[in-house]
């Protein structure tokens, strides 16, 4: 394994422009994965993670773009690419599936057509050729019959299965980053853990890092080694996925992981009620000044309204940005 | 005044219930060419019984096609059971020519899953509020005004409010607009379907709070339906558990989500992502069969790890209920239960 990390962000920042005025939709993002690693992008609609992912990825479209900072791919930049170039990567090195596979597919394509197309363009394959390895595609996913499978559309086949063929397709090419943005949340829970194991059983086989971007906070911390926790734009604490539950530090990953209805949690607490983080989350074109969370805050003192607080490094290992941390 | 014209002289046995459903069953038939040659039968729902008593939240629970919405649905007069008994407050809803809507409205009300769709945008919410009132007989315009305003404070926001669009709102200001709505009529019963999932997470807990709040002081009862059984867990009295159309568990909370007795409630209990463990999840295999073709026996045997010969072949388990009331629909429940399932403790 070299130095480099497998990805690397620093001081991304994401642009979002309104027709009159650019605003920062994400800023100051920085993290890194190392090859086979798990990495985990935690918050709210709204926060960011998302937009970061498909930077990542060479998806951002107007009104997004790349307002600043560096992304490096196995030490190379990237965030300049030519649409070619990154064409080239994304699917071939890096790969994303996505929430809701219904929309991800072509509807009017057999799911295995849609794998073998990745053969296709990415690795020179004849149709032929292409169309057999699709099917091995769909097997490694544990789609029974895929031999008949692969003549299906995707309205013939359920959510698991969707996202079946979408992990085939993503996995196509053996990718080094696989980025999966809400992956199972339009699923049930015994399908998401289908999935999830599929996905972590994969990859760990081949060696392949997953960014996995979620709201849910339990299901990062399962999956993921380390996890960062994005609020409006900002990554406001990155730990070790273990600590990020057990011992919080910035208040809002404190009042997220509090609010949570657990299971278990009800008799331990020996209530219903439930520990609640007041106010809304903030609407891009309105960041609050200083700590983006100071108007939510119960720990917020004169200068959390002014300055946005710096990168405080936590013991063992990891970061938080909060003027009063614990 | 507000006496629904059609009483079917329904005596009220037990007065701590105010829902009672008996052998429910929805049956939808699909297909079929001309003269209905190969039509085929969906059973949404099939024998189901639940009871909800005054003033608890009975937690529905069970993976998507379990048949909880269209439970949910026929108590609300909004399908046509096939079959079955569904007495609300004392009267039988179903066994009707045609069901009294109006009457149904002022005892059972549902709040929607995503407050973004289910609030008309072209209305302000005091038009959304006003309306469900002028249609059940309130006109005076000063009555009409306190109760929405009323009805604004019940759920956290302020009356000057009430003159603004839905888009002026945030997602968890909708929902208290859709927990408004359901209010408004003073409905006895409200049937809760997902109502935090479309929600911010920062925000679920608020909701959560204020849905158990107004149950206390409205002397409300609940229908929590929801694939989140944290959620769940922290709202429910008593929960009953769903699959392929029947219920296969059903018990007080503790004892549900404690001691899990079918193996599908395990399963789904297990399959919830620990945080603090990297440990694989558990799981099932397979998904959920195709109701159009249920497998024989009991209909969790193909996906379940305890399944024997018995298991499949017909007729399948019946829910028996144990002297504590916890029921379940498990020919191997005892033997199981030997090999006993806990869910891992919190830190």
């Amino acid at each position: 394994m070299t130095g480099a990390p497998l990805i690397e962000v620093e001081d991304l920042r994401i642009d979002l422009d309104d027709g009159s005025r650019r605003v920062a939709a994400a800023e100051g993002i920085s993290f890194r994965i190392d090859r086979g690693e798990t990495f985990g992008l935690v918050g709210e609609s709204g926060c960011g993670k998302s937009i970061t992912a498909l930077a990542l990825i060479g998806l951002l479209r107007q009104p997004l773009s790349i307002g600043g900072g560096v992304i490096r791919f196995e030490g190379r930049e990237i965030q300049h690419l030519s649409a070619a170039r990154q064409r080239d990567l994304r699917g071939n090195r890096i790969a994303m599936i996505f929430q809701e596979p219904m929309t991800a597919l072509n509807p009017v394509s057999p799911v295995g057509r849609q794998i073998a197309e990745m053969f296709v363009l990415h690795k020179g394959k004849s149709w032929r050729e292409a169309d057999r390895l699709a099917v091995e595609a769909l097997a490694s996913v544990r789609v029974p019959a895929p031999e008949r499978r692969v003549k299906d559309y995707p309205h013939q086949l359920s959510g698991g299965m969707r996202q079946r063929v979408m992990i085939a397709i993503a996995l196509a090419c053996g990718p080094d980053l696989l980025i999966a943005d809400e992956p199972t949340t339009a699923l049930d829970v015994t399908v998401q853990a289908e999935i999830i194991e599929l996905m972590r059983n994969l990859c760990a086989e081949r060696g392949t890092a997953i960014l996995m971007i979620s709201h849910d906070l339990g299901l990062v911390a399962n999956v993921c080694r380390r996890v960062a926790v994005m609020y409006a734009g900002r990554i406001v604490e990155e730990r070790g996925s273990a600590d990020i539950f057990r011992a919080p530090s910035h208040p809002y990953t404190r009042g997220l992981v509090a609010s949570l209805p657990r299971l278990g949690s009800r008799a331990a607490l020996g209530r219903t009620r439930l520990t609640e983080i007041a106010g809304v989350v903030p609407a891009i074109t309105n960041f609050p000044d200083g700590c983006r969370f100071n108007p939510r805050c119960a720990q917020a003192t004169d200068i959390c309204r002014t300055t946005a607080p710096g990168a405080d490094l936590l013991d063992p290992g990891g970061l938080v940005r909060c003027h009063h941390h614990a | 005044m507000h006496e629904p014209q059609d009483r079917l002289g329904e005596t009220r046995p037990d007065d701590d219930v105010i829902l009672s459903v008996r052998d429910l069953a929805v049956h939808f038939p699909l297909g079929g060419g001309l003269l209905g040659r190969g039509r085929r039968l969906l059973r949404a729902v099939d024998g189901v019984d639940l009871t909800l008593k005054r003033g608890e939240c009975l937690g529905l629970v069970g993976e998507s096609g379990s048949g909880k919405s269209t439970v949910a649905l026929s108590i609300l007069g909004l399908l046509t059971p096939t079959r079955g008994r569904i007495v609300l407050d004392g009267q039988v809803v179903t066994n009707r020519p045609s069901v009294d809507r109006k009457a149904l409205a002022r005892i059972v009300q549902i709040v929607f899953q995503d407050p973004y769709a289910s609030l008309n945008p072209r209305q302000t919410v005091r038009r959304t509020l006003e309306d469900p009132l002028r249609v059940h007989g309130v006109t005076a315009k000063s009555e009409i005004e306190d109760r929405v305003a009323k009805m604004l404070r019940h759920v956290g926001l302020r009356p000057e409010q009430a003159d603004r669009y839905p888009h002026e709102f945030s997602g968890g200001q909708r929902q208290r607009i859709g927990i408004a709505r359901a209010l408004i009529l003073n409905p006895r019963i409200v049937i809760c379907d997902e109502p935090v999932s479309a929600l911010d997470v920062s925000i679920r807990a608020q909701i959560i709070n204020l849905l158990l709040e107004l149950k206390e002081t409205l002397g409300l009862s609940y229908i929590m339906i929801s694939h989140d059984l944290g959620v769940v867990e922290h709202m429910s009295d008593k929960v009953a558990v769903m699959y392929l159309g029947r219920i296969v568990e059903n018990g007080h909370w503790r004892e549900i989500f404690e001691r899990p007795a079918h193996p599908y409630t395990q399963a789904l209990i297990a399959a919830i992502p620990d945080p603090l463990r990297h440990a694989p999840l558990a799981t099932t295999g397979g998904d959920l069969p195709n109701p159009l073709n249920p497998p024989n026996g009991c209909a969790f045997s193909p996906r379940c790890r305890y399944a024997e010969a018995v298991c499949r072949s017909e007729p399948g388990p019946v829910l028996e209920t144990r002297v504590d009331g916890h029921a379940v629909r498990c020919w191997r429940s005892e033997e199981i239960a030997a090999a006993s399932f806990a869910p891992s403790p919190l830190p």
